[in-house]
């Protein structure tokens, strides 16, 4: 003790902490800093032989923090407040009525104010073999210091039992220990506690990128151990048997399976405790006996909760505190805990990770808005209430936001939650949200429709009618939404509250190949079990045939239930015409096409009638196809070399080119030869839109690169890569990506934007459209692909690389199944009966479709309905 | 106005239409992709059905020409659902038919006869 302080007259009270923790060292602070050490003898017992230390940051013991640095207690501290602190020793027993505290050491001491500071224990499950040796809890620097030796003993691989925050933190413990590491979680995903499903699904994708072998949904069983009773076996942990069966060979067990209070000394004196542990103490944090208070994680708050985190152990140190000081002065304290945030932000293998306020959106009526990038482990998610009150969130790999959203927690943020979730990426800050739009702003630039005349109709129906925005290009649509009343639901139709993107990171990390287990399971309540609609399943078919190859999926589109989802076009493989007929649009790959090839088309197209065309995309279109002759026209077409080139799906159209350096005198690169190794590459690839692209041999631009998806126009050095153009009802010139590439460098680059379009666009978004709307728009676009901010290109090139070798001509895959064949008859009663109304009549050498006949008054009435529900067998 | 409809047919089953008073085989179950429709064409060679199956396998049947272009093709259109009842959206230009009454979703004037199915086990 303090030699100056023994010369103080005898201090009359007696305070006694249990448990030297961090919450007790900060009630010890807060003691100290009310004066209360200075009226009171001040006595800890600690169980543990260190002072109190940053439990917190007991992972960083591994990357190389000492236990002394890890200490949370000021060694001038305690002797400059005179406490009295015995390590080692705890306490076994309270006699509340003689109130007095015994210890290991059988110190016995009369107090005249306890403080219960116990903290909790790891709890591990009852499993057979949980005490052989190798098997550990992660709880104290003592059990990380056994930990590592045991592992540098040569143990190899690890299993830690729990996949919460602490698991976690083990996990990487054991990793950085150079051991394989396994993580077994009973719940379904990691972190249930904190993070939702999506969150979960980018922790497991992160993790297990980081080598981690995850086993959810599964709980241990038994630990294998090296029998004892044989001759030679140590007993020691061999391995490890799951509930699914699975057995692990692992030599080294971490049982992180969370923790309970440690309220033991609390029953055996008769003091309440919570149906599931805990001190239960009142908002004073006092107990049941007004000399005996409890705080931190061993404590049940007024609330009922036990909070197995470090910030309400704090509080509850200071409240305890003030209790005890106001006691003293015989005023009631004004500090009380009532219960507190449970807002995490941590860092786990090196994953942020936070959650916040209401993260699972409990409350009634409450919408959550989701970011999810699970390939780079990125996860946001958003909850709000009808008013877009921010009641919480969860988010994963990226929680710079994290502040501000807590700060916002409970009003309406001034930018709307989508907006907020979006990638930081570099770029412009996020733009103010609608409700920040004057009136007479321009909401709809296809229709010049202000925001006041959107927000005079009630619906985006009635915005569409009256106003006619929204019907061009689409891409003002989601602002709309905001606009008006029922604003906050960005879902893809009546049957998905999920945009298309998000339906992308759905079906890519959960692998969901099936439209309709993807609608019974992550459809609108209302949709589940039903049959979708025409919206949603070309939509979830193309997402589906963009990943195939990474989900498991057939690529082939016509197949199985992918048959039922396509449109018409992408199901009979053809463009559908006015009068029903169907339109043949073989690709020529680059607009080059040998005389042979030439004459093939003008043969299949003299023998069935077809009327010839070349297209504005360089190739040439038959038309007037009836269906049950595509398979025929096809046969011929695939045997002269032709590929489907897809003009009826949102898919790649056609590289144009112009004649390039071979040929023209202007010319600096070859540019045709490179437009056919665009168009080979990208071939058959499902996208948002359709795609397009060209290639010009110099500056002059005779292919009109710059109107295009992707457009490539030579330089002296190489290629300039031009993105986000368009033709169509909205031109756009596409923008300047990057200069003088060479061939490779300029493949890369279009296989990186290509697939993040594809990745992040919306439904029916063409690259000008998404390149307008996306936050940070170029700039950011710019930084992920060509920089790589969010760490994304190499998975989007290895999509792309996936693509490249699943490539299978669908006209030739067609004709060599008969089951795929079936489909194309006209009439299932009479398959080769023409249809009658598919008619044609000359025009200038050729024909075109009997137009009178459609317009003819239909055929006798259909006959008369049943009765109403009959059935019949 | 509903079209009669059966529930979980045979696979090899009969499927049948309504005409005035006679009934019309026109093919197996099996042929029929939930989700997806068939053309059917009429005795007098001239009038067309859409015969489709929803993903409980149940079977409606309309008439084939869609009533805004002329063009048969109705058969050919996505099956979808809104509140709980099947349509159809016709591939030319996507108006929906409720596949029960013929009814169109998206203009009250118009709208496509039904006929009866059924199957013949
Ligand atoms: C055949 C062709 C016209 C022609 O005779 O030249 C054509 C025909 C059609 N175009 Fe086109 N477009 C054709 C070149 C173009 C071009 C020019 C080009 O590609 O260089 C454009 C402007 C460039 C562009 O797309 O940015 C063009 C802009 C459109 C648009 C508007 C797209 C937009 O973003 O605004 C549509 C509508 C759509 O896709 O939603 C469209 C849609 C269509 C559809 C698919 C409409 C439909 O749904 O039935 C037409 C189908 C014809 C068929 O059945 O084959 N077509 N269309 C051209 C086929 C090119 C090819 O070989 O594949
Ligand atoms: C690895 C790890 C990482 C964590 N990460 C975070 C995080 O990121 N954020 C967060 O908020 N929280 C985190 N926590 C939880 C946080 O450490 C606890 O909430 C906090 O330590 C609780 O403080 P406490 O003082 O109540 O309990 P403890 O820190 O457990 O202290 C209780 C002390 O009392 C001692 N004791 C028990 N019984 C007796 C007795 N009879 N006599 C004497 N002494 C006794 C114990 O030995 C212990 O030293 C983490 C915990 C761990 C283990
Ligand atoms: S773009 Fe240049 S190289 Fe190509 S055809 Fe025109 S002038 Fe010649
Ligand atoms: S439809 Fe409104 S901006 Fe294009």
């Amino acid at each position: 003790m303090d030699p100056a302080r023994s010369l103080l007259p005898p201090l009359s009270r007696t305070l006694v902490l249990v448990g030297h923790g961090m919450v007790g060292q900060r009630f010890l602070e807060a003691l100290a800093e009310r004066g209360t050490t200075a009226t009171h003898r001040v006595v800890v017992f600690a169980e543990e032989p260190r002072p109190a230390y940053d439990r917190v940051q007991l992972t960083s013991y591994f990357s190389g923090r000492t236990p002394d640095e890890l200490s949370v207690t000021d060694t001038g501290f305690l002797a400059e407040h005179g406490i009295e602190l015995h390590l080692a020793d705890p306490v076994e027993h309270i006699d509340r009525k003689a109130r007095t505290v015994t210890s290991r050491a059988g110190r016995t001491l009369t107090y005249d104010t306890l403080v219960l500071a116990t903290g909790s224990a790891p709890f591990v499950p009852p499993v057979p073999g949980r005490d052989a040796p190798g098997c550990f809890v992660y709880r104290t620097v003592e059990d990380v210091l056994a930990i590592e030796a045991y592992a540098r003993a040569g143990a190899t691989t690890g299993a830690v039992v729990g996949g919460g925050l602490l698991g976690l933190e083990a996990a990487g413990a054991l990793q950085g220990l150079g051991l394989g590491t396994h993580v077994v979680e009973f719940a379904p995903r990691l972190m249930p506690a904190q993070v939702d499903e999506g969150g979960g699904a980018a922790l497991l994708r992160t993790l297990t990128g980081r080598g981690l072998t995850v086993h959810t949904g599964t709980g241990t069983q038994e630990i294998l151990t090296d029998g004892a009773d044989n001759t030679g076996g140590t007993g020691a942990v061999r391995g490890m048997r799951l509930s699914d069966g699975t057995e692990l060979d692992v030599d080294l067990v971490v049982f992180s399976a969370g923790v309970r209070a440690r309220d033991q000394l609390a029953r055996e004196c008769g003091l309440a405790v919570g149906e599931r542990g805990g001190v239960v103490v009142d908002e004073r944090c006092r107990t049941g006996d007004p000399r005996v208070y409890a705080i931190g994680e061993c404590a049940q708050a007024a609330d009922g909760r036990v909070y197995g985190l470090v910030a309400p152990g704090y509080e509850m140190a200071q409240t305890a505190a003030a209790a005890i000081a106001a006691h003293d002065a015989t005023a009631a304290s004004t500090t009380v805990f009532t219960g507190a945030d449970t807002s995490t932000k941590l860092k786990l293998l090196g994953v942020d990770v936070a959650s916040f306020g209401d993260a699972h959106g409990a409350a009634e009526g409450c919408l959550d808005v989701a970011y999810a990038d699970s390939r780079s482990g990125t996860y946001k998610k958003l909850v709000v209430d009808a008013d877009g009150t921010l009641l919480g969130g969860v988010l994963v790999g990226d929680t710079e936001a994290y502040g501000t959203l807590r700060a916002l927690t409970g009003s309406v943020p001034p930018t709307p939650a989508e907006q907020l979730v979006l990638p930081a990426g570099a770029g412009a800050a996020p733009a103010l949200g609608p409700e920040a739009l004057p009136g007479d702003a321009v909401v709809c630039n296809c229709h010049n429709v202000t925001k006041d005349a959107v927000q005079a109709c009630a619906t985006l129906t009635e915005v569409k009618k009256c106003t006619k925005a929204g019907t061009g290009c689409g891409s003002c649509v989601r602002l709309i939404g905001q606009l008006l009343p029922e604003s906050g639901d960005t879902g893809l139709c009546g049957c998905f509250p999920q945009t298309r993107q998000e339906l992308y990171e759905i079906v890519r990390t959960l692998r969901i190949a099936s439209y309709r287990e993807l609608l019974d399971r992550h459809g609108r309540e209302g949709a589940r079990g039903g049959e979708g609609c025409e919206t949603c399943k070309p939509a979830v078919a193309s997402v589906i045939a963009s990943l195939a190859s990474a989900i498991g999926a057939d690529g082939y589109v016509l197949d199985g239930e992918q048959a039922a989802l396509q449109d018409t076009n992408d199901h009979f493989l053809a463009n559908l015409q006015k009068n029903g007929s169907y339109s043949v649009v073989p690709r020529i790959p680059g607009g080059e096409i040998t005389p042979d090839k030439l004459i093939v088309i003008g043969e299949v197209a003299r023998e069935f009638g077809l009327y010839t065309k070349i297209t504005g995309g360089q190739r040439i279109d038959l038309f007037g196809a009836r269906v049950e002759q595509l398979p025929r026209i096809w046969a011929r077409l695939v045997a002269a070399g032709f590929e489907s080139g897809h003009a009826y799906g949102k898919a790649l159209r056609t590289v144009k080119s112009c004649v390039g350096r071979t040929w023209c005198r202007y010319g600096v690169q070859d540019s045709v030869r490179m437009a056919i190794d665009l168009e080979l590459r990208y071939r058959g690839l499902r996208a948002p839109h359709k795609l397009k692209s060209a290639v010009s041999g110099c500056a002059r631009e005779c292919a009109e690169a710059r109107s295009k998806d992707f457009g490539v126009i030579a330089t002296a050095g190489g290629w300039n890569l031009y993105v986000g153009g368009n033709g169509g009802a909205a031109p756009r010139h596409a923008d300047l990506l990057a200069q003088d590439l060479d061939d490779a460098g300029l493949v890369r680059l279009v296989d990186r934007f290509l697939m993040f379009y594809i990745r992040t666009a919306d439904r029916l978004e063409r690259t000008s459209a998404w390149l307008e709307r996306i936050d940070g728009g170029l700039d950011h676009v710019r930084d992920v692909v060509v920089h790589d901010s969010l760490g994304l290109c190499a998975e989007l090139e290895a999509l792309m690389a996936d693509h490249v070798t699943h490539y299978r001509d669908e006209w030739a895959e067609t004709l060599a199944d008969p089951e795929r064949l079936a489909r194309f008859v006209s009439f299932v009663n009479a398959p080769e009966a023409p249809d009658p109304l598919v008619a044609f009549v000359p025009e200038r050498g050729q024909i075109k479709p009997d137009l009178p006949l459609l317009t003819l008054r239909p055929p006798a009435p259909a006959p008369t309905p049943a009765l109403e529900g009959a059935t019949s067998r | 106005m509903t079209t009669a409809t059966t529930t979980a047919p045979p696979p090899y089953a009969s499927v049948q239409l309504r005409l005035d008073d006679s009934w019309l085989t026109v093919c197996a179950c099996d042929r029929l992709t939930p989700g997806r429709g068939v053309a059917v064409l009429l005795p007098d060679g001239r009038r067309q059905a859409a015969l489709f199956l929803d993903r409980d396998r149940r079977l409606y049947a309309i008439d084939n020409r869609d009533p805004f272009s002329g063009a048969a093709v109705l058969a050919r259109g996505l099956v979808g659902s809104a509140d709980g009842r099947p349509f159809v959206a016709s591939p030319l230009l996507k108006q929906r038919f409720d596949l029960a009454s013929g009814r169109c979703l998206d203009d009250d004037a118009a709208g496509v006869g039904v006929y009866e199915v059924r199957v013949l086990a």
